[in-house]
């Protein structure tokens, strides 16, 4: 009744055919073209498809990576849509059996990818706004293929406001690309750490004391934030706080997953399936479900 | 579409016929009840059967289901190379005779959830070669079964055929041109009278009083009952009972949730992935690798799956999660049902407002 008109087919890779059939269970066989390591706990994958085939994905999209013998687990895409052609990229932490396995994997290995799943955020909708994006840990990752995708559209948008938290100086992520927003005129990045080390000379605290820094236009902003579920809670409150109203908040659930299409049952939030009526969502919809936050 | 008479004394001769062409299964009698079950012998075939422990759901969705193999070994550069090949198990024509209408309602739901959206090939090259011969349910199976609460006392349209037992012999219904295929493989049914008809129509009506009501609000009203019993007290009560055993959902005919596992050979370079069946019950369900749980608490998952058989599945596919065939209720080791549960929920809430 309400949930299909969400599900977004047309970007996807599977199901495609093989000997005649579909299968949407089968992964596509990409290759790794490149791997940086970018912290203690995260590395970041560059991954090809047959043929150069470009991902065709929307911001905030995941893929399902497979290692066959291992497993399969949902990752966010770090690529914007603007920087995506032959190749795309993950950003991936070390952080369960598959995922630790995933980090031993070599340049030139094989893996298995099925998307790009669920729905992104919806960027185009976005345009002529402020951005205030709030990213906490690993969510700057997600929240790169957003970011990027209105840095290469730059004129369509207001200002471009980031506001990264992490929790300690070691688990920055792009600390060169931070660099290079820093010292963009068009961009309006702060950072925070909640522990610092001793040569860690910015911000200190947790990523909801940045909030006061900055002040916004509430009629005109729309505030998208990425990180783990309790950040959620305090990040809309400071955005609430603001003046912003719960359809200008836009923010991605983590949940675990199976299958990716709406089958397996695991990332249900109430009726809803994250991997295809999410994982985006504006807040005033996960105000809706007693489930999401 | 037609009705036809098919005599008792032919039904083995018909099994018979079928078993050339088809794999043929159906409840026959186990010691410790019944289940569905290849019939090798057409004299096992119970039609005249109370209830299975596992509804006919495992001919649709497989226990363990291999979805694709794998080879995964060194390329010539010594890089790790895939080789993927996707499996569609246990596809081959088969008869599933005997299915009550509670079951029959169960398919129903497999059949949308499977189809929409994404289209689960593995799944529907299966369901293609599935004839359902349904039953008509005369008497209630036990004392568990709130069929009639649910809507579930009348055959759905999808069956290919129905039998209803009347004077000695079946009438057969024919649902679908498969159907109709399948009598025209025996000489043993002739077309139903008149006189057939009318005895069949005072034979269904004479069923209704048979079967009994337990739920105090209408299956209509179970999704607004649920929605304003979000919060109610009587899940954490259920959720200190439950033993989160899974139990439930396995013999549930509407539960589809599965894990999908991969199984490597001992030679570390072959292996297949399969889907198993799930619990939305089982502590792990919804644990992510961060080591976050969306549904930590027993009584949440307790709710979720209440909820989930009387709101989620209707707004998503149209059709109610529970058929009232009270499997759950007889597998359960606390007397967790479901009756129990709405009706409590329902006496909570009158309290609530009264008060």
């Amino acid at each position: 009744m309400y949930a299909t008109p969400l599900i977004n087919q047309k970007t996807t890779l599977t199901p495609r055919s093989y000997d005649g059939h579909t299968s949407i269970f089968l992964p596509t066989v990409a290759t790794i073209t490149d791997i940086k390591t970018e912290t203690r706990l995260e590395k970041i994958f560059t991954i090809r498809l047959p043929n150069g085939q470009n991902l065709g994905q929307i911001p905030g999209q995941f893929v399902m990576v497979s290692i066959p013998g291992v497993g399969e687990a949902p990752i966010s895409i770090m690529s914007s849509p603007s920087r995506t052609t032959d190749t795309f990229r993950l950003c991936i932490r070390n952080a369960g059996d598959l995922t630790n396995v995933i980090h031993t994997l070599q340049v030139g290995d094989e893996i298995g990818i099925r998307g790009p799943f669920g729905r992104g955020f919806p960027w185009e909708t976005f345009f002529g706004k402020d951005m205030l994006i709030a990213p906490g840990g690993l969510g700057l990752a997600p929240a790169r293929s957003l970011i990027d995708q209105i840095i290469d559209h730059r004129t369509n948008f207001g200002r471009l406001i980031i506001l990264y938290g992490s929790r300690n100086p070691s688990e920055l992520l792009f600390r060169d690309v931070l660099a290079e927003w820093e010292k963009r005129d068009d961009v309006e990045l702060m950072v925070t750490v909640d522990r610092p080390n001793d040569t860690w000379t910015g911000k200190v605290g947790v990523i909801t004391t940045l909030f006061e820094h900055v002040q916004i236009n509430p009629f005109n902003t729309v505030a998208v934030t990425v990180g783990p579920p309790i950040m959620y809670r305090f990040v809309t409150m400071e955005l609430l706080g603001k003046g912003l109203n719960p359809e200008q908040i836009w923010m991605s659930f983590e949940r675990r997953m199976k299958c990716g299409v709406g089958k397996c049952g695991h990332c249900q939030v109430n009726h809803r399936y994250t991997c295809q009526d999410g994982p985006s969502w504006t807040y005033a919809e996960a105000l809706a479900f007693e489930e999401a936050l | 579409m037609s009705l036809y008479i098919l005599s008792k004394e032919k039904l083995p001769e018909f099994v018979k016929a079928l078993q050339a062409k088809f794999r043929v299964v159906g409840p026959v009698r186990t010691e410790t009840g019944y289940e569905f079950d290849d019939i090798t012998d057409p004299e096992q075939l119970q039609l005249d059967y109370s209830t299975t422990i596992l509804p006919p759901k495992k001919y649709f969705l497989p226990q363990h289901e291999v979805l694709f193999q794998f080879h995964s070994g060194p390329n010539g550069k010594g890089n790790k190379h895939l080789e993927l090949r996707p499996i569609y198990q246990d596809v081959q024509p088969t008869v599933i005779f005997g299915v009550h209408t509670c079951d029959m309602n169960g398919i129903m739901l497999y059949d949308k959830v499977f189809a929409e959206g994404f289209r689960d090939e593995h799944y529907m090259e299966r369901r293609a070669q599935i004839y359902i011969i349904g039953i008509e349910c005369l008497h209630p199976c036990d004392e568990a079964s709130f069929c009639k609460d649910m809507g579930t006392l009348t055959a759905p349209p999808i069956y290919d055929l129905h039998m209803t037992e009347m004077d000695g012999h079946y009438l057969v219904d024919t649902g679908t041109e498969k159907g109709e295929r399948l009598l025209q493989e025996n000489l043993y049914v002739q077309m139903a009278q008149k006189e057939d008809i009318q005895r069949l129509g005072q034979l269904l009506s004479a069923k209704w009083p048979r079967f009994r009501m337990r739920l105090k609000v209408s299956k209509d009203q179970t999704p607004s009952l649920l929605a304003l019993g979000y919060k109610a007290k009587i899940w954490e009560q259920l959720g200190d009972r439950c033993l989160a055993c899974g139990s439930c959902t396995n013999v549930c005919p509407t539960c589809f949730c599965f894990d999908v596992e991969d199984r490597m050979d001992i030679n570390m370079q072959d292996g297949e992935r399969a889907r198993v069946w799930d619990s939305c019950q089982l502590r792990e369900f919804a644990l992510v690798a961060g080591g976050h749980n969306f549904r930590g608490k027993k009584s949440e998952r307790v709710r979720h799956r209440v909820m989930r058989k009387g709101k989620y599945i209707k707004q998503v596919h149209g059709l109610l999660g529970c058929t009232g065939c009270g499997r759950c209720e007889r597998a359960c080791l606390v007397n967790i049902t479901i009756p129990a549960t709405i009706n409590g929920l329902h006496d909570e809430m009158q309290l609530e407002s009264g008060s």
